[in-house]
């Protein structure tokens, strides 16, 4: 490595959506932009936050509500962390044990991964286990503040099912859930590609439903920031966001899914197999029939805007995390957790490029049900579809209003 | 005093580590120490043991299962994470250097968790070193082996006595400011590409 690159220590797990951190390095995006980016792979996100709190790395591939909740003071260790950008959306899906598939496939009509029809019949199932006084039906997922455990959350509320009494949730990190779910120690559970996929191939478990079907184009990892860090390296993180960009943007590409595969497939990244990561790249998951079902809007790297760092996302896991009483909620919280977001940062950053980005900071989530051209800072920009599968919309403007309506309807 | 007894629950998998930091902290009295080797049923069991304080692997994957159980139950005294006050950033970062993380339940007084920190610290430290030494011990044997094939290739090939082979790895290793083992292993390769080493 040349002596004139700075070097950003980025902390990573093992997942597809890591790509465009890992392919920002592969591929020389990083060192373009004068860094030598040292990635260093991690077992949980437990130990990324740690690093992190002790300046073992400078910025971190993390779950997208980990940074609020490292801001809000919840959780051990937390440092200041910032969110200059997100690292796409998507990538999830809700996977059961084949005991618990049979169970529920006499609910199921069409395997097309439908939420609204998968979770009806889950609500069955579940009835039916209060009935014969089976133990609740234990879900697995990667962390108290992760998407996954929000969206699980969300999606089974709308049924009654809550996730104290009626099922139980475990927390191990996303490597091991297939295991752990080929072992029986749960009976289903919601984390990222590829490790959905690895159960489906393995026989030992089936594809139920996807974020995508939850909720559309949701966030899921974003780029974390240890704020000490960018402000004694103000110069440095443009360079980063404009290289993640840039190779989000590769990563898209159609063409590049086999090279991209390849390259995650590599020990040092996520370490399974190519033909294990091609149908999340591809888009098109195992259906239960064993067939494969393209899935609309399940993985973006860059389109749609998906780097953009929102701050209704922020605001979103906010509202869950009071919702699901992680905190309580105040309007400093609520300012705490949109402030993480820093879109500013994103558009300076990126501004050089030529690249459109959204001209808003927030926006109504749920609203677009198909694909929309909304205003850019240099002309229209392609977002959405961003549906929650009950049809319905947060407002961040009205977050107070949100939260009430949890109330009334859980 | 009875009560004086600081109870110390290890999670290690690791039987041999998990055994020098146990007969490290017991040596300090007042200590009582409990190892537990697996994670199943890890809340009944930490809420059985009820310590005190809690080592754990750094790189544990249960470090995740581990946090969440402390959050939301309420059968266990709820532990923080290492220290939390600022001042305390330089024991959290000699902690995860070594490789240790640890969970301290409130309402003790810090100072003496402090030293049985600094103990579990040093184990852990203590522990790496036997373990970088076991793996240096290895590579030591894996290169006098391959320093082995490549004299027998050099006898067979060249023609050469063994000293003689030795003294070619030797000057060429330092003409060339190269580890011998290394040298031996390019020509092992080189041989093997070119096909000439037919004895292996």
């Amino acid at each position: 490595m040349s002596k004139a690159l700075t070097q950003v220590r980025a902390g990573f797990i093992p997942l597809v959506d890591a790509a465009s951190m890992i392919v920002a390095k592969e591929l020389g995006y990083a060192e373009a932009e004068g860094i030598d980016l040292v990635l260093a792979k991690e077992t949980s996100w437990a130990t990324i936050r740690d690093r992190l709190a002790v300046a073992h790395l400078d910025v971190a591939h993390i779950l997208a509500p980990m940074p609020v909740a490292a801001n809000l003071g919840l959780g051990p260790l937390s440092t200041p962390m910032v969110v200059p950008m997100a690292l796409g959306t998507g990538a999830n899906s809700v996977t059961v044990s084949n005991g618990l598939w049979t169970a529920l496939s006499e609910f199921i009509a069409a395997a097309d991964f439908d939420a609204g029809n998968t979770l009806e019949a889950l609500a069955k199932v579940v009835e039916q286990r209060r009935q014969r006084k089976d133990p609740p039906l234990k879900l697995g997922i990667v962390h108290q503040f992760s998407a996954h455990h929000y969206q699980l959350a969300y999606w089974l509320a709308k049924a009654g099912i809550n996730t104290i009494d009626d099922v139980s949730l475990v927390i191990l990190p996303p490597p091991l859930l297939p295991d752990a779910l080929a072992s029986g120690s749960i009976d289903g559970f919601c984390a990222g590609e590829p490790w959905g996929t690895v159960a489906a191939f393995a026989g030992t478990g089936v594809i139920l439903t996807t974020n995508a079907h939850i909720w559309r184009n949701s966030p899921e990892k974003v780029l974390g920031v240890r704020k000490e860090w960018m402000e004694t390296h103000p110069d440095v993180l443009p360079g980063l966001i404009r290289a993640i960009y840039r190779a989000a943007q590769w990563c898209d590409a159609t063409e590049h899914q086999d090279e991209l595969a390849r390259i995650l497939a590599r020990s040092e990244y996520v370490g399974q197999q190519a033909q294990l990561l091609r149908p999340c790249l591809s888009r098109r998951l195992k259906a239960p029939n064993g067939q494969y079902v393209h899935v609309d809007g399940f993985l973006n790297f860059a389109s749609k805007a998906a780097t953009f760092p929102w701050r209704s996302h922020a605001l979103w896991f906010y509202s869950q995390i009071v919702r699901w009483g992680q905190a309580q909620y105040s309007e400093e919280g609520a300012a705490i957790a949109r402030d993480t977001y820093r879109p500013d940062i994103y558009r300076a950053a990126v501004e050089p490029m030529g690249v459109e980005v959204p001209s808003a900071n927030s926006k109504v989530e749920g609203a677009l049900s198909g694909e929309t051209l909304t205003g850019a800072t240099q002309g229209k920009l392609s977002l959405g579809p961003d549906k929650f599968f009950d049809g319905s919309v947060f407002d961040p403007e009205r977050l107070e209003d949100y939260l009430a309506s949890f109330k009334t309807t859980s | 005093m009875a009560d004086q007894t600081l109870h110390v629950l290890i999670i290690d998998d690791n039987r041999l580590r998990a055994s020098i930091i146990e007969d490290g902290l017991s040596s300090g009295g007042q200590i009582r120490v409990t190892v537990l080797e697996e994670t199943v049923d890890l809340l009944r069991r930490v809420v059985e043991i009820d310590p005190d304080v809690i080592f754990i692997d750094l790189e544990n994957p249960n470090r995740d299962m581990l946090e969440h159980m402390f959050e939301v139950t309420r059968a266990v005294r709820r532990p923080i994470a290492m220290f939390v006050d600022q001042s305390d950033q330089a024991s959290i970062e000699k902690a995860i250097e070594a490789g240790v993380s640890a969970y301290i339940v409130d309402g003790l007084k810090k100072e003496r968790v402090r030293s049985i920190m600094d103990t579990a610290i040093h184990r852990f430290k203590a522990f790496q070193r036997l373990q970088r030494e076991l793996e240096d011990a290895k590579s030591e044997l894996a290169d006098r082996k391959t320093i082995e094939r490549a004299k027998s290739l050099l006898m067979r090939t060249r023609n050469l006595s063994e000293p003689d082979a030795y003294a070619l790895l030797r000057k060429t290793a330092m003409n060339q400011n190269r580890r011998i083992a290394e040298i031996a292993e390019s020509l092992i390769l080189a041989a093997g590409l070119l096909g000439e080493e037919n004895d292996k």
